[in-house]
């Protein structure tokens, strides 16, 4: 009964779709898989296929340097996501109170989103390096105790990696912050007024409590990049001083390719997917019951 | 055998079945309106006509031809939707002739099809705007003029009225009213407004749940309901359903309580098939057939007059609605305009028995007499 | 961002306005200070950032740096300049982003207008290969692009950049075709218009803005990657990102710091420009990728 040519029409969508869908199952699952695979394997410079179960774990939690990658993973990402979402909520609750120079400013906090990681490391690891940057111009300036060494202390550098990651993304959480308070409905915040909410009321119970969407996507979208992060601590530290700035992400480049460990450098790789994939499906999952 | 008819049609999604035998036939030049609450399945309905829908099972048939596999382009349907579904892109001009231009009709042919119709909708100062500059009322006619342009078997209207405001809602109503009578052709047209419904249709399908509830012209669906759902949904106020019982010792008659609970009998004019006295019933009857003495139907053959307090008084311009308690229920009466009534008085009520309709209070059919 | 400002009814006071001003302010200048510290540097001849202070604005206004960088300066261990690396980001980005633009505009269109059974799976797969760590593909990435032939060429790049650009295009497409009425689809089939003919006669041409927002998301990702490229790239094909690494950690010699800096703002500058020509289509891309999400 069909004609042919309705019957075509009816498969072209799925037809026009399958490559990008064959793509991402063979580039990301298939690869995942086969990343999974290696991590039981006794791979070393090059892939090799011999069983050997969980020695690569348990090889990998007996390292110390991962368990600095993994300290270091902790503190980054707590201050990174925490440090963030306040400035971020800050900024934007300020610059939605009818500020002059909006225009300006927004901008100003956001362009270093639009900036490579490796050229925030380069601008600084150069500001903070006490030989030439702040503590320098303290220095010349006249404070002469000021002391400003973090880059070059094994136990604060990454807290510096943390600054320089704090300027990059901060603006951006502003923006969806600001973005959400956008979103509020005005007359939800008259009626809290005429209620008699004062400012700081009105701030903590009813507009903080309404972004929590924003909240959720904010930490979503931090988390994720704080486990992805690796370009900026090449760039910023290179991993230094010795290993004091290791993450997962170094970790996993370094022992696969340098140091000839695949197996390990796989079974790290899987173990950050599986942090990820923890923050991810849950809020994935969500997103997509809700839009079906 | 109609000009379109649709045949046992079911519709599921998955196990659910949203649309139960449905069976219709409408005939050529017919103005067919499928009218119900939302969800009720008639937007369903007219989208496995236009073949947007598959269907589950029975046959769709256009002109004589099954069109169950037919691609929506090709059974030679034409569809004015909700939004109007203009292309933003496109001029006025371009989205009337987009469908030729797609069947491959020469140039000449489309822009004479588009001049004819762009005069008969008066729309021609129109045409090389786009849609974003047009008001919601000529958006509309651009919707019509695109359906009209194809010269199709069948015009297809989903709710295409309900993004108007109300004074242009009755504007364009009379509009398609005028063209349908000037050009004769088959209408399916769907809406959730029963007015819309009865002062369009030739024939109305009444729709609940999936089912089609009541099937005839607007006369017949509105003076003599099949169902208290039919009943109820069609007319505004809406029927007064009035909790009753048969009496049969005597003269048939059904006997409401009035306002102060004493019972009132009111003589019908036949026997409900089949029923005992005593039995509980829903009396049915509309805001026009409960009026005052003066205002009751002079040809009417069976008029009861009883006293009763007025609870609210209404004015509503042309006509003003007298609410009172019936059955323990709030009755609403259309009364003349003039009407000099105040809450808490009592007046004369003229019921006109003629047209009051019984129900079953438990299948909630309807009772007929004989 | 929503530009529709509905400015908010909260009322501040006098003391309270100050605060927040110097509040603002006090961000603006931590957010400027680094980018002004490179590009004061990167004018001064070396001596007087080495004795100087680095606050200061250049007393020997120079331009030698740029030069340097653009074309002279030592990349590993070619005097080169950024300038062929440059040009090898151009080669691999200009591919990479129309061809992720064209598949994510075809896959959100399928996935909101065309939709069929398991859609949601296929676009949930999708989405969530937007969000994982890349390391986990790097190993067998590597060895593929070895099969493919494509290894250490700027295809190869492409290849990758297509591949991984695949969930965020799809799903910035498929968040703005789904506000899209869908009766203008149906409009069109019962007109007679076929699957391509929709979309090239009805979705393409009022897909302008979350086209700007993919290019402009895609462009700065892929521009910005060091990560892939340090792996996949060898010497011809490396991109911007890694050769700047290359020349800022380079251990030979005196560490020419108005060099890096100059050479870092030359590698900041496409995304910068890109940022400042349609930066608030950009904003609007990165709700549409998180908040939406």
């Amino acid at each position: 009964m069909t004609d042919l040519r309705t019957r075509f029409q009816d498969w072209l969508p799925r037809l026009v779709l399958s490559p990008s869908l064959a793509a991402v199952l063979v580039f990301v699952y298939g690869f995942i898989a086969f990343t999974l695979y290696l991590s039981f394997t006794d791979s070393r410079m090059l892939p090799s296929y011999d069983w050997v179960g969980l020695e690569n774990y348990s090889k990998l939690w007996g390292l110390r340097h991962w368990h600095t990658a993994i300290a270091n993973l902790g503190i980054f990402a707590l201050l990174y996501i925490t440090i963030c979402t306040a400035i971020g909520l800050t900024l934007a609750i300020f610059l939605d109170q009818k500020i002059r120079g909006e225009g300006l400013l927004r901008p100003i906090y956001l362009y270093p989103m639009a900036l490579s990681f490796i050229v925030t490391g380069t601008a600084w690891k150069w500001f903070l390096d006490p030989g030439i940057g702040l503590e320098h111009t303290m220095h010349l300036w006249g404070w002469e105790s000021f002391e400003f060494g973090w880059i070059k202390d094994r136990d604060m550098a990454i807290y510096t990696v943390v600054i320089a990651a704090v300027w990059q993304s901060s603006g951006f959480v502003m923006a969806m912050f600001l973005a959400g308070l956008r979103g509020i409905d005005n007359e939800i915040l008259k009626a809290a007024q005429i209620d008699g909410a004062s400012n700081w009321n009105l701030y903590r119970r009813i507009v903080i409590p309404l972004l929590r969407p924003a909240f959720l996507s904010a930490f979503v979208i931090l988390s994720h990049l704080a486990v992805k992060s690796y370009d900026l601590v090449i760039a910023l530290t290179g991993g230094g001083p010795g290993r004091a700035t290791e993450l997962p992400a170094t970790f996993m480049y370094s022992y696969t390719f340098t140091r000839n460990s695949m197996g390990i450098g796989a079974a790290s790789a899987v173990i950050m997917l599986m942090t990820i994939a923890a923050i991810m499906t849950p809020y994935l999952y969500a997103e997509l019951k809700d839009k079906g | 055998m109609g000009f379109l008819d649709i045949r046992n049609v079911t519709k599921s999604y998955g196990a659910v079945e949203v649309l139960h035998q449905v069976d219709i036939s409408v005939q050529e030049g017919e103005f067919l309106v499928l009218v119900g609450p939302s969800g009720c399945g008639k937007s369903t309905l007219l989208n496995m006509i236009a073949g947007l829908e598959g269907i589950t099972s029975g046959e769709i048939a256009i002109n004589g031809r099954v069109v169950n596999a037919v691609h929506p382009s090709k059974r030679n349907i034409a569809m004015v939707f909700q939004s109007y579904a203009l292309y933003p892109n496109m001029s006025v001009a371009q989205n009337m002739t987009f469908g030729l231009e797609m069947h491959g009709v020469p140039k000449p042919e489309r822009d004479k099809a588009l001049k004819d119709v762009a005069a008969l909708l008066q729309i021609e100062p129109l045409l090389d705007r786009k849609p974003g500059q047009l008001s919601g009322g000529q958006r509309q006619r651009v919707a019509m003029g695109r359906a009209l342009v194809r010269d199709p078997d069948v015009f297809l209207f989903d709710e295409p009225l309900s993004n108007l405001d109300a004074k242009l809602r009755v504007d364009m109503r009379t509009e398609i009213k005028k063209l349908h009578e000037k050009l004769k052709t088959t209408v399916v047209y769907v809406t959730h407004d029963q007015i819309e419904a009865l002062t369009l249709s030739t024939r109305i399908a009444v729709m609940n749940g999936g089912y089609v509830q009541q099937l005839g012209t607007p006369q017949e669906v509105y003076d003599d309901p099949a169902n208290v759902f039919v009943a109820s949904f069609m007319g505004s106020p809406s029927m007064n359903l009035i909790p009753a019982r048969l009496r049969l010792n005597g003269q048939a008659a059904v006997e409401i309580a009035d306002g102060a609970g004493q019972p009132v009998a009111l003589p019908l004019t036949g026997t409900p098939g089949g029923a005992q006295d005593g039995d509980a019933l829903l009396f049915g009857l509309r805001p026009e057939a409960l009026t005052d003495t003066e205002g009751a139907d002079r040809h009417a053959r069976n008029i009861v007059t009883f006293r009763n307090p007025v609870d609210v008084v209404e004015p509503a311009g042309s006509d003003t609605f007298v609410t009172t308690t019936l059955g323990g229920k709030d009755a609403i009466s259309r009364m003349r305009a003039d009407t000099r009534l105040t809450p808490g008085q009592t007046c004369d009520f003229a019921v006109n028995m003629d047209k009051a309709v019984l129900f079953d209070p438990r299948t909630e059919q309807r009772l007929r007499l004989t | 961002m929503s530009h529709a400002t509905q400015d908010t009814a909260v009322r501040t006071g006098r003391i309270a306005r100050t605060f927040i001003y110097l509040v603002l302010l006090l961000f603006a200048l931590f957010y400027l200070l680094p980018f002004f510290v490179m590009l004061a540097n990167s004018l001064k001849p070396l001596s007087e950032i080495t004795g100087g202070n680095m606050m200061a604005l250049p007393q020997d206004w120079t331009i030698a740096p740029w030069l340097s960088a653009w074309s002279t300066a030592q990349i590993g261990v070619e005097p080169t300049g950024l300038r062929p690396y440059f040009l090898n980001s151009i080669l691999m980005v200009v591919p990479a982003v129309a061809i992720s633009t064209v598949i994510g505009a075809l896959n959100g269109y399928i996935l909101t207008k065309w939709r069929f059974r398991g859609d949601t799976v296929i676009f949930g797969l999708m989405l969530f290969s937007c969000f994982i760590p890349f390391q986990i593909v790097l190993i067998p990435m590597a060895r593929m692009l070895g099969l493919m032939g494509l290894a250490g060429s700027t295809p190869g790049l492409v290849l990758v950049h297509v591949v991984y650009g695949i969930g965020f295009g799809t799903l910035y497409f498929r968040n703005y075709y789904a506000a899209f009425p869908t009766e203008l689809v149906r409009a069109a089939q019962i007109d007679g218009a076929g699957f391509f003919q929709i979309f090239w006669r009805i979705m393409l041409p009022v897909s302008g803005p979350i086209a700007v927002v993919n290019i402009i998301w895609q462009f700065t990702n892929i521009w910005n990657d060091f990560l892939f490229g340090a792996s996949f790239a060898d010497l011809d094909s490396m991109p911007m990102t890694v050769a700047l690494n290359n020349l800022v950690n380079s251990s030979t010699g005196v560490k020419e710091y108005n060099v890096h800096f100059a050479g870092a703002i030359l590698a900041a500058l496409p995304t910068l420009l890109v940022y400042i020509v349609a930066g608030r289509y950009f904003v609007r891309g990165l709700m549409a990728g998180s908040v939406k999400g």
